[in-house]
């Protein structure tokens, strides 16, 4: 019980810190900041701009896994970014060029998506292996090679058509045996009801990733030596763990996630990747993935709080408030964040030291009741 | 006069001084014993000013002071040279007594004043090195020289020694204390924390012994024996490290033959080591940290990659397996550094038995890890090998030195090792649990276990050996029979003086 109030205890903290300072702006800024909020929650809650909320933490939620399973060993996956965006457009350009029957067109898609992500992230494991190229620096490098690769295949002659009656040049899209359809949430009771856009179906995906990744985590040996690694890596070797390999899985298997973030909006709504497709989502992947601790059940929550600031902080410009003041409180909420789980880590660390002094204070002497 | 009444500190769950009293007298050599874990070093922290005391007073020469940081405690006459050194190795040494104290004048060093105290310091006390040697050039005896200088070119006039000895090999003690003794002739006042008991009472005119957080006795050294200083310490009857009767057979399970290591930057680091362990044997390895030791059991242990010779287990060749591989195959590892290399200090108990043998029964059930068994196993381990622990939920780092260093043991001895490498078994643990793990390596060997025994404590090598090899610079350059061997003909071979028998 304790374990599970210390774990709730750093984000309510970090929250709770984060509005307080955004209050203060506000206020300083001339705006009523209990107003700004009630706007806010009023439209945020409204059934589209919750249906909207759902469908962006879904992809949030894949972004920050594909971060956290670096960041679990320590490895540093900044790169998600580009590994993400060069899957959307290959898997893209190969969903609009095949045709297959409904379930495999899909599945080739994902596929694809995932091998090029591994692939692209795999290019920094593979420097750090062999020529000890920190990843860090690799990943932030191949981000900026991605976004060259993409404006160059993003052409008309290669991987881009002409978008009827507009000058945006995509993929071609993607016929309908390639697309997942929305689940129609409207006519349900509860907070949906009444909605007019539907919740994306590749909300499934991210179920299986988030349930996938907590089983490989706990449960299997792999993620045990993962663990181990971030850890510590010293005892990882000595208990003869790979460093290496271990790099070089992790870093596909980031990499295999990242491809998956484009997915539910490729598939669900744009069906082709132009030059409007979301960018940006692997830094929001780092954010959320600090947010929720690395956990799978962490980082559900941290997606959609962060999914529900984006969407209903849109109302904050039509009164008159600028809608930025959220980006200032989400920065400020991640930085506290990290800083409040550090105190309650040590703290739960004491407290375990002292807890198990004073069950074994009977015979060893210099322990004492907590607190003397 | 340096007087400490009922000095009491304690941390979050543990009391680690209460009611201590002490009464260092000028011009004396004044012994701080008590065994690992006994409140030495935190009370010599409270003396430094390294923290407060929740309460008691400290006065100096009559007079109570108030110690906020380790610069009031300098100011007030009080140095201390710690066990680990704290010298920058790429300075020379006369850059490093100077560091964080230097005399300048207009904003610029004053190297030749430096020098001229540093070297008048070298002639009153008989402490002489070269001011203009490079640290890392310079051995473990003449660095602790570096470090009293550095701490007497501040003025002091109390020294605290914390461990002096335990890096030392025994040549080097006698420097130490004869350095001591001009100390002393000066008027200078040394305090001197050891566990070493015949040290402490061949150099100490008075001694107190501390026990559980708090001080017993204050003796003078001519009215105890060693037994007796040792009884007051442990507050019972004392284990001792020897093994019996032999159980060495004649079936090899380790064979290293011409084993060298030659690190990147070209450094030879093992030369032509050639080792056998027998089932039943224990073979020690005696040597001054930093000869090899380390480089020879992860070298064997497969985490460095031999630039030449063969490692056999049993009739396999294993020159080109995994660390895992090694481990799956039966191979027990006690490391040197157990919360570097044999904890994860912020994961349970269970967990950490799982650590090392990750791919075994009952850790593991093919690709999956078998939570169940490795829980129950854990529980075996903590009842067996006496784990004080209220749970095997508990994070590692809830556990004590000792406790850890017996979870570690339990776990290399399950899942029947063939070999068991045991690298400072009993470093910074307690006396009992050293007395427990002492057993637990004697009933490994009786067992048929072979056993690789690496240990700066020559009683304990003396002690559990069937034999004893000394490593040097990377070879092993003597063999030495631990029946016959005393630690002082042992030390002579380390630091390469010759002895030993070969």
């Amino acid at each position: 019980m304790r374990r599970f109030w210390l774990a709730v205890a750093a984000p309510a903290l970090a929250l709770v810190f984060a509005v307080a300072v955004t209050t203060i702006i506000l206020q300083v800024s001339g705006h009523a900041p209990l107003q700004a909020y009630k706007d806010m929650w009023d439209y945020g809650t409204q059934p589209d701009s919750l249906v909207l909320t759902f469908n962006l933490s879904t992809t949030y939620y894949v972004a920050a896994v594909a971060v956290a399973i670096g960041f679990k060993m320590n490895l540093f996956n900044i790169g998600v970014d580009g590994q993400y965006r060069l899957a959307a457009l290959f898997a893209a350009y190969v969903g609009g060029t095949i045709n297959l029957p409904a379930p495999l067109h899909v599945a080739v898609i994902l596929l694809v998506a995932m091998l090029v992500g591994a692939l692209w992230a795999g290019v920094a494991a593979v420097l750090k292996n062999r020529r000890g190229v920190s990843e860090v620096i690799s990943t932030i490098m191949l981000n900026y090679v991605a976004t060259g690769i993409l404006a160059y295949l993003l052409a008309e002659g290669r991987f881009g058509v002409l978008a009827q009656g507009s000058n945006n040049i995509g993929t071609p899209p993607i016929p309908a045996s390639g697309q997942v359809p929305g689940i129609e949430v409207a006519n349900l009771p509860g907070p949906f009801h009444g909605a007019t856009s539907a919740i994306y179906g590749m909300v499934v995906v991210a179920v299986v990733v988030g349930v996938g990744y907590w089983w490989l985590l706990n449960r299997t040996r792999f993620g045990f030596d993962l663990r181990a690694s971030g850890l510590s890596p010293t005892a990882a070797t000595a208990s003869g763990v790979d460093a290496k390999r271990m790099v070089l899985y992790v870093m596909l298997l980031s990499g295999a996630v990242a491809g998956l973030i484009g997915m539910p909006q490729l598939l669900g709504e744009a069906h082709t990747y132009n030059l409007d497709f979301p960018a940006g989502l692997g830094f929001t992947g780092i954010a959320i993935a600090l947010l929720g601790r690395n956990s799978p059940v962490g980082i559900v929550f941290g997606a959609l709080l962060w999914a529900f600031l984006d969407v209903s902080r849109q109302i904050l410009d039509l009164e008159g408030v600028s809608k930025e003041i959220v980006t200032i409180m989400q920065g400020i909420a991640v930085l506290s964040v990290v800083i409040a789980y550090e105190v309650v880590r040590r703290y739960g660390i004491r407290a375990q030291q002292r807890e198990v002094g004073r069950q074994l204070g009977t015979d060893e002497p210099v322990l004492v009741e907590a607190g003397a | 006069m340096v007087q400490l009444t009922g000095i009491t500190k304690t941390f979050p769950g543990v009391r680690a001084n209460y009611d201590i009293d002490i009464a260092v007298r000028r011009g004396t050599v004044h012994a701080i014993v008590g065994e690992n874990g006994a409140g030495k070093s935190t009370l010599m922290k409270t003396l430094y000013g390294m923290h407060r005391p929740d309460s008691g007073t400290i006065a100096i020469d009559g007079k109570a002071v108030t110690l906020r940081s380790p610069s009031d405690a300098i100011a007030l006459g009080v140095g201390m040279v710690h066990q680990h050194f704290q010298l920058a190795d790429n300075f020379t040494v006369l850059e490093n007594v100077i560091l964080g104290d230097e005399p300048t004048a207009g904003g610029v060093i004053k190297l030749a004043d430096a020098r001229a105290r540093i070297e008048k310091i070298g002639r009153d006390y008989r402490l002489s090195v070269d001011p203009d040697a490079l640290v890392e050039d310079i051995g473990v005896g003449d660095r602790q020289r570096v470090e009293i200088i550095k701490v007497l070119f501040r003025g002091a006039r109390t020294i605290i020694l914390d461990e002096p000895t335990a890096v030392l090999v025994p040549q080097e003690v006698e420097q130490l204390f004869s350095a001591l003794a001009e100390l002393k002739r000066e008027g200078l006042t040394v305090i001197f924390i050891s566990h070493k008991l015949d040290e402490v009472l061949s150099v100490a005119d008075e001694i107190t012994v501390i026990r559980g957080g708090t001080t017993v006795a204050t003796v003078l050294p001519s009215e105890v024996t060693a037994r007796q200083l040792a009884e007051l310490m442990v507050g019972s009857e004392l284990p001792s490290p020897e093994t019996r009767e032999s159980t060495v057979t004649d079936v090899e399970v380790l064979g290293v033959e011409a084993l060298s290591l030659v690190n990147d930057a070209g450094r030879v680091l093992l030369e032509n080591i050639d080792l056998t362990i027998h089932k039943g044997e224990v073979v020690g390895i005696a040597g001054v940290e930093g000869n090899g030791q380390a480089e020879l059991v992860e070298t064997i242990m497969g985490m460095h990659t031999p630039t030449s010779g063969a490692v056999r287990l049993e009739s396999e060749d294993i020159t080109g397996w995994s660390t895992r591989r090694r481990r799956e195959a039966g191979v027990g590892y006690i490391p040197e550094d157990r919360t570097r290399h044999g904890l994860l200090l912020e994961a349970p108990l269970w967990e950490n038995r799982i650590l090392g043998h990750q791919t075994q029964r009952p850790n593991a059930k093919g690709v999956l890890v078998d939570r169940k068994g490795a829980k129950a196993d854990t529980q075996r381990i903590v009842e067996e090998y006496d784990v004080r622990t209220p749970s095997i939920d508990v994070m590692a780092n809830a556990l004590s030195g000792g406790n850890q260093q017996k979870l570690i043991v339990g776990r290399e001895m399950s899942g029947n090792p063939r070999l068991l490498i045991a690298a400072h078994p009993t470093r910074g643990v307690d006396v009992g649990a050293q007395a427990a793990i002492w057993d637990l390596i004697r009933q490994a060997r009786a067992a048929g276990l072979g056993v690789l025994l690496i240990s700066a404590d020559l009683d304990e090598l003396i002690g559990l050996s069937d034999r004893i090899k000394v490593l040097l610079r990377g070879r092993l350059v003597a063999d030495a029979d631990p029946r016959t061997v005393t630690p002082e003909q042992l030390g002579s071979a380390m630091t390469g003086a010759g002895g030993g028998e070969s």
